[in-house]
């Protein structure tokens, strides 16, 4: 189940360290893409047979008489063998937005692909999509709209019985949808949401994911949360999402990738996050994340990262909602096992993916904050030390790491004797080193409560220089007076 | 990060919730300077604290468009023809197959033998074109119902139906699957002002279908016009004889003489 996706796409031959660059260059185009909120990415499914794929997969320009050609060819050649390789031929030159735009300048030449891809021949009608499926890969929202004409048949066919047909249409509308405002302007009226919610009951994996992939993109839309969300929670959308995400035999992870991040951009737009929650939204990621974890344990498997990161972020999320507390008088998500699995995936991030650190003490944080059965367990489950190891990550990670703690901390004397002795004070005389202001504020706010519920330790600290460290700290704006106060209690005590 | 060796057994063990352990909570615990409150936190969509957890979603994305290589070959079977009556359509690959089948013979009236793309389109064909209780019915009430997925509207026309489509799901004027229905005469036909265009493109298909039946889909009046057509129809129609020659068709022969009636 959790084996390495066998994706239609395998890897280029190419050289490790090309690869390498190539990806720290996509990398830092996607980070100047998400600051400026224009993060936006399609799929595109190229199917070509090895034998057209010969010499250097390249295609031509075409020009307009080439396509003005092509079409014709397709429309009104006597053999089909001959139409289908003109529609091949034209879907190739499409990979070029030269092309492209040629193509959509040319008088009627949506309207003859719209008549291909709505014609009897069902191998023209699949020529026909995969133009329109090159067409939507453009990154121009002109070309995105010159398809408008198609997507009430795109809509329709989502209602056959093709699957390759189906994943094909339902790709290009999510590609499309990314695109243009104009496009989801008119997709919604179309019945984009009840399309979906039918054709989300296929029993076919790769129309599931498609499917997936084209909800993600129309959830990611700028206006979702007023004008998309609303409709796709009161479709039976909800509830199948959250089967695809049930742990067991028929979990398949490229299927639920799509849907976990489909349910985090829903649950992060915060339009009615106690519907999902009714919905069993909370335990269902809550198995979830178990069943990630044992994943975890059991493979090397690069790629679960992908699938616990939107898991964290809904949990997290999630637990922010009243509704979370009032289900039935307590938490819904209460079982331990959820801690033991989030250190589990904590220690696989820290190895695999250090930049997921702070999505997972966040769950963390969140689990603990108001829950004293919680913070039980991370002192009963021996859990302090491995979260100690932690702080020299990063600040941000350290900052969550301190604050945890103090979760636990300002639970009272009960939780601080726990706390005490042990590696906490020599890692809070270390952190009080670092120069992040809010690093050292967060020691302090701990050291506070440690003092408040656990006073032997003061001793202790002022023994290990404890007041030196302080020292270093008393001139800076934002820590001055919890410095001053923390040493009178020292100096006190 | 060193995790201790029972954790694993826990994971594995059963549900349960920690019995918690006595909370007792001193007011100068939240006394100025110090502002520690335990809470959780929410982060709206466009926080930057998922910049790096997106940014990894999107390579994901992007990944697939890098890696596009080497598509699996479609597996080739040795050539076989559809096993549906009358279909003399020929392949050598079961993806083809599958998607031909779908397309031409999965939702297929059973009175007229047109194909749509869905059940959904299908019943409604059926009861619009082929149910007379649906006739008797619409004189007296809205009867057509809207053909968008999930819209419960009904209509006392077609017009009226096709209309709503327009206006209020924006689907084109033009909707393949939603012409109005008209008397039929087998061997006339006209070309609709319009979509000269397409209904050629549209001839090409009698040479793959068997040509008593017209394959057009629902509502979808394929007509040409006698003198514009005529020399490209009967070309067709030779290349279906020569054909269904080779089959062994009896009927192609019937066909030439409709059309040398001409």
């Amino acid at each position: 189940m959790w084996s390495r996706r066998q994706g239609r796409l395998r890897p280029t031959v190419c050289g490790v360290e090309e690869l390498r660059r190539r990806r720290r260059e996509q990398e830092a185009a996607l980070r100047k893409a998400r600051r400026e909120q224009q993060l936006v990415s399609k799929r595109l499914l190229r199917e070509d047979a090895p034998e057209e794929a010969g010499e250097g997969c390249v295609a031509a320009i075409l020009g307009e008489a080439e396509v003005q050609q092509f079409l014709r060819q397709a429309q009104r050649g006597t053999e089909e063998k001959e139409r289908e390789g003109a529609l091949v031929s034209l879907r190739r030159g499409l990979q070029h937005p030269e092309t492209q735009q040629t193509f959509i300048q040319l008088e009627g030449s949506m309207r003859t692909l719209v008549g291909l891809l709505t014609s009897n021949q069902a191998l023209l009608q699949l020529e026909a999509a995969r133009c329109l499926h090159e067409l939507s890969h453009s990154e121009q929202s002109t070309i995105a709209e010159a398809c408008l004409p198609a997507t009430s048949y795109l809509l329709t066919y989502l209602s056959g019985h093709s699957s390759d047909f189906i994943e094909l249409c339902l790709y290009t509308l999510g590609n499309l949808i990314v695109e243009s405002e104009a496009v989801r302007r008119q997709l919604l009226p179309q019945g984009i949401v009840p399309a979906l919610a039918a054709c989300i009951q296929s029993p076919h994996v790769a129309v599931l994911e498609a499917l997936g992939y084209a909800l993600s993109q129309l959830l990611q839309a700028k206006e979702a949360p007023e004008k998309i969300i609303p409709s796709i929670l009161a479709s039976t959308l909800p509830q199948h999402m959250l089967q695809m995400l049930q742990p067991g035999p028929k979990l398949n992870p490229g299927v639920a990738v799509e849907f976990a991040w489909c349910l985090h951009y829903i649950i992060c737009s915060q339009v009615s996050n106690p519907l999902l929650i009714g919905h069993g939204a909370l335990s269902t990621l809550g198995l979830l994340l178990l069943d990630l974890a044992g994943a975890v344990q059991r493979t090397e498997d690069a790629g679960l990262e992908l699938l616990a990161c939107p898991v964290l972020r809904c949990l997290s999320n999630l637990l922010t909602e009243a509704a979370v507390e009032t289900v039935g008088g307590q938490m819904q998500l209460r079982d331990e096992r959820v801690v033991a699995a989030l250190f589990i995936l904590l220690q696989f991030f820290f190895q695999k993916q250090p930049s997921l650190l702070p999505e997972g003490l966040w769950l963390l944080n969140n689990l603990t904050a108001n829950s004293p059965s919680f913070c039980t367990s991370l002192l009963s489950l021996d859990l302090i030390k491995p979260l100690l190891q932690l702080l020299p990550v990063s600040n941000v990670v350290s900052v969550m790491v301190l604050t945890v703690l103090c979760n636990v901390a300002e639970k009272g004397p009960a939780y601080c004797q726990r706390l005490w002795p042990g590696p906490l004070l020599p890692a809070l005389l270390h952190t009080l080193a670092f120069s992040d202001t809010e690093v050292v504020g967060q020691s302090l706010e701990l050291l506070h409560l440690l003092f408040l519920y656990q006073p032997e330790a003061v001793q202790v600290f002022l023994q290990q220089s404890g007041l030196q460290a302080l020292e270093r700290h008393q001139e800076e704006a934002q820590l001055q007076d919890r410095v001053y106060a923390l040493q009178q209690t020292a100096l006190q005590g | 990060m060193q995790l201790p060796p029972a954790l694993c057994a826990r994971l594995a063990a059963g549900p349960g919730a920690a019995e918690p352990l006595p909370v007792e909570r001193d007011p100068a615990a939240g006394a100025a300077p110090f502002r520690f409150v335990a809470r959780p936190v929410r982060f709206p969509r466009e926080h930057e604290f998922f910049e790096d957890g997106d940014v990894q979603r999107h390579l994901y994305l992007q990944e697939v468009l890098m890696q596009v290589a080497d598509a699996p070959e479609k597996p080739r079977v040795p050539a076989f023809a559809c096993q549906v009556a009358g279909c003399c359509q020929v392949f050598d690959a079961l993806d083809d197959y599958e998607h031909h089948y779908h397309t031409l013979h999965g939702n297929v009236c059973s009175f007229c033998k047109r194909a749509f793309p869905s059940g959904h389109l299908l019943d409604a064909h059926i009861l619009e074109w082929h149910d007379s209780l649906f006739q008797i019915l619409s004189e007296r009430q809205d009867m057509y119902q809207c053909l968008v997925e999930g819209c419960t509207e009904k209509f006392k026309t077609s017009r009226d139906r096709k209309d709503h489509m327009v206006r209020m799901h924006l689907y084109p004027v033009d909707f393949r699957f939603d012409k109005p229905k008209k008397s039929r005469s087998p061997a006339s036909v006209e070309v609709p002002g319009d979509s000269g265009e397409r209904s050629e493109g549209e001839a090409m298909e009698i040479c793959s279908e068997p040509v008593a039946a017209s394959p057009a889909p629902a509502g979808e009046r394929r007509t040409y016009s006698h003198r514009s057509v005529s020399k490209l129809f009967l070309k067709h129609v030779l290349n279906v004889c020569s054909v269904l020659r080779i089959l062994g068709c009896t009927w192609a022969a019937a066909l030439l003489i409709l059309n040398s009636e001409r």
